[in-house]
């Protein structure tokens, strides 16, 4: 398997499920947070007694599989890292740690969680060696409530030969935006998950797909799990037939992004469907954007890997 | 707490210990942070800090900074250069932008070596009002739904002692 093949390979496991409804091993509890705060040396006394709450910046230990692993995942990142392995990608470390709480743990506390494989960068070149970045997202909830994000990236990877692993990976290394305005800048990648997976594949194909309630009919976009008009949580999709209005816009002067040429206008286009999607007005001077003006979907590739729906003014 | 204030430095000696127990405690078994032997056939010239152990010294440096009342609310690192042992990492803080009572903190880890950690750290500091700690009435809840500030029962308002790692001499 060549290296395009693999890459090809690796972007289909992009918005898999790596972990679905996981039940924590242990419920938090008072002595994995005391052991925890002895290892890091934390005397905060928000850790103890009888209104503790678990540190924080402990989230991940609770979702940890430990010794004996978790035997419910799905079987994605291990298809994922097996193919890595194959690859002679053997090597892994983890780069990158981002988490939110929404609310502090307490012991009795019980986690349940979900896993999402959001992205896996193209082959990237560090100083440990040559690998591919992977980015998951998991979500950390307590009886339904989401309690905690977590956002975690490992380099899995082929160790530079005859080198030592007490060089530094760079900074520059991971792939952030600086990295990819050394070629031709390209526009923001677009997260893909469970919940909108559909959709971006139907972006592929050219297909504006909107998301329809089956449960009451109710049309929605952006694409979420359950309906906003009824709770229901079955859905099916019905492919926009490309006409809409301009029903807001916004013209970006400043600041400049990268594979973006300001000013330019952003357009909130209501469809004929009802529903309205955020894109860009094409073929007409940021300037010229009116709310009320008609306009009709098309799709614009902006690289290899990169389609979009813009709209373009009717003429009349 | 203001834009700019600086955070005393924090210095972590690096011991194999401090490396397997953070690993330990935080569930992860990978050899390479624990087990030299493996490690060295990986390539990595001893055993190494897990990034869960660097979240936990961000973290608390952070707390001891702004006190009992400080609840995290966001944390967010990328590691660079390993920690291993023998080495020292200063863990060094700015305050970068502050929203009301809550502060974001860039914070680097250094090493010899180079940067083991840089990130950033939002916390919400609630200000202290005039009462014992037994009368301190728990505010409704902050942002996100979050408890601000801790509840009393604890010994609230005790100084945060550091048993690892000692305060750096530099300025604060």
């Amino acid at each position: 398997m060549d290296d395009d093949e693999l890459a090809v390979r690796l972007r289909a496991f992009e918005g898999r499920a790596a972990a679905v409804a996981v039940r924590g091993k242990d419920p938090v509890n008072a002595p994995m947070i005391r052991h925890w705060c002895e290892a890091v040396g934390d005397t905060s006394p928000a850790y103890t007694g009888p209104d503790a709450i678990a540190p924080p910046t402990m989230l991940q230990a609770w979702t940890m599989g430990g010794l004996s692993g978790h035997a419910d995942r799905t079987g994605a990142y291990d298809e994922l890292s097996d193919l890595l392995d194959e690859g002679g990608y053997l090597s892994i470390v983890a780069t990158d740690c981002e988490q939110e709480y929404l609310r502090p743990l307490r012991p009795g506390d019980e986690i349940v969680f979900g896993t999402v494989i959001e992205s896996v960068s193209g082959r990237k070149t560090t100083k440990l060696g040559t690998g591919y970045f992977i980015t998951t997202r998991t979500d950390i909830r307590v009886g339904g409530e989401l309690v905690a994000t977590h956002r975690f990236r490992v380099l899995k990877y082929a160790p530079a030969a005859a080198r030592s692993a007490g060089i530094p990976v760079a900074e520059s290394s991971a792939p952030r935006a600086e990295d990819r305005r050394i070629s031709a800048p390209r526009r923001p990648r677009p997260v893909v998950n469970r919940d909108n997976s559909v959709f971006w594949e139907g972006i592929r194909d050219h297909r504006l797909l909107i998301q329809r309630c089956t449960g009451c009919g109710t049309l929605r976009h952006p694409w979420i799990p359950g309906c906003n008009a009824c709770g229901g949580a079955g859905w099916d999709t019905v492919e926009a037939g490309g006409e809409g209005t301009v029903y807001s816009y916004t013209v970006l002067h400043h600041p400049p992004f990268p594979a973006f040429d300001p000013p330019h206008a952003v357009a909130l286009v209501e469809l004929a469907e009802g529903v309205r999607i955020v894109s860009n007005v094409v073929g007409t001077p940021y300037d010229k954007v009116r709310i009320g003006m008609p306009v009709r979907l098309e799709f614009q590739s902006y690289d290899d890997e990169l389609t979009l729906p813009v709209f373009r003014p009717v003429a009349s | 707490m203001k834009a700019g204030e600086r955070l005393a430095p924090l210095e972590i000696e690096i011991t194999r210990t401090l490396v397997v127990s953070g690993a330990i405690a935080s569930r992860d078994y990978q050899d390479v942070h624990h087990d030299p032997d493996l490690a060295r056939r990986k390539g990595a010239p001893d055993v190494f800090m897990n990034i869960l152990t660097t979240n936990g010294l961000v973290g608390r440096y952070v707390t001891d900074h702004f006190g009992p009342t400080a609840v995290l609310r966001r944390v967010a690192i990328r590691l660079g250069a390993p920690n291993y042992p023998g080495d020292t990492m200063v863990l060094t803080g700015t305050v970068e932008e502050v929203d009301g009572d809550t502060a974001t903190v860039r914070i680097t880890g250094a090493n010899s070596l180079g940067r083991h950690v840089t990130g950033t750290v939002t916390v919400t500091v609630t200000v202290t009002v005039t009462a014992t700690a037994d009368h301190q009435e728990a505010p409704a809840g902050g942002p996100a739904g979050g408890p601000a500030g801790r509840p009393a029962g604890g010994p609230a308002g005790a100084p945060a002692g550091r048993p690892a790692g000692r305060p750096a001499g530099g300025p604060a």
